[in-house]
């Protein structure tokens, strides 16, 4: 966190110095102290993190996104076709993490993926109930689910 | 090239919309119409957000649009979870053809409680369930 303080100061000291008081001149000057905080966290071996969670943060989004795209190919899909194929179900998934930053974010992202909908988490954050349009092989949502958790649980530690 | 851009961009999100609309008339029940309208509303209007920032081209709507791409990105899963919530509680049926419902059996309608159904494998001892 101090070092996203440093980024940030880095930036305005590129734009007092190269007097380009505009937007694009302050995410210039964040880029380069990134850069700058990336290189020398890297010397001096301490990794704080940081440096190394701006990709991941951007990695997650784009992948949010995706995911945002994939769903709506889905559901559009399930919806223009005369026929219903769904197998819809309402299925318990047990957390491995009870911190509400790491429950949220996963809910959401659960609603925002193919074909699930997450509806509630059980009064002692142990528990969230997901529903399914397709829940034909179990297993293979429940792992699905599981990797999805994985990566939420990685991006907040 | 901006314009081209703009048409497909508006073009897709308000089909998106549509097929959300669609989709909420025409599937059984009202989790499933949940899933309709949560995905294609929100992609579609980020979809016409990201279609003005195009035609715009200018820093200060682009900055605007993208917010609230954001924002509605991340409040429509909210909308969508408190609805269904809702839909429980007040005890909306399921579609027929349903095959599984693990959170009916768990759920105390007059406390409004949520069990996770792990509570009998550790034992712990529960102190937010209300007194009966």
């Amino acid at each position: 966190m101090t070092l996203f303080i440093w980024n940030i100061l880095l930036a305005f000291v590129w734009v007092a110095l190269s007097g380009n008081f505009t937007g694009s001149g302050f995410l210039a000057g964040f880029i380069f102290g990134y850069l700058v905080l990336a290189f020398v966290s890297r010397m001096s071996g301490d990794m704080t993190g940081y440096t190394r969670k701006i990709p991941q943060v951007i990695g997650f989004t784009l992948f949010y996104l995706w995911e945002l795209i994939r769903s709506n190919m889905r559901v559009a899909y399930e919806v223009l076709t005369p026929t219903h194929y769904m197998r819809p179900g309402v299925i318990g998934l047990p957390l491995m993490t009870q911190s509400d930053a790491a429950v949220t974010l996963l809910a959401n992202l659960i609603s925002m993926t193919p074909g699930t909908l997450s509806i509630d988490v059980s009064n002692d954050n142990r528990m969230l109930y997901i529903h399914a349009m397709h829940i034909d092989d179990e297993d293979a949502l429940r792992a699905d689910l599981k990797d999805l958790e994985r990566r939420v649980i990685e991006l907040l530690s | 090239m901006s314009d081209f851009l703009t048409v497909f961009f508006l073009l897709t999100g308000s089909g998106l919309i549509l097929i959300g609309a669609i989709g909420a008339v025409r599937m059984p029940d009202l989790i499933l119409r949940m899933h309709a309208t949560t995905k294609a509303g929100a992609l579609g209007v980020g979809l016409m957000t990201v279609a003005t920032a195009v035609y715009f081209l200018d820093i200060g709507v682009t900055v605007r649009a993208l917010s609230i791409l954001a924002f509605v990105v991340l409040t429509a899963p909210i909308a969508a979870h408190v609805i269904g919530r809702a839909a429980y509680f007040t005890g909306a049926p399921l579609w027929e053809r349903t095959l599984k419902d693990e959170l009916g059996q768990n759920l105390d309608r007059r406390g409004h409680y949520l069990r996770s159904g792990l509570e009998e494998q550790d034992r712990l001892p529960n102190r937010d369930r209300p007194a009966e």
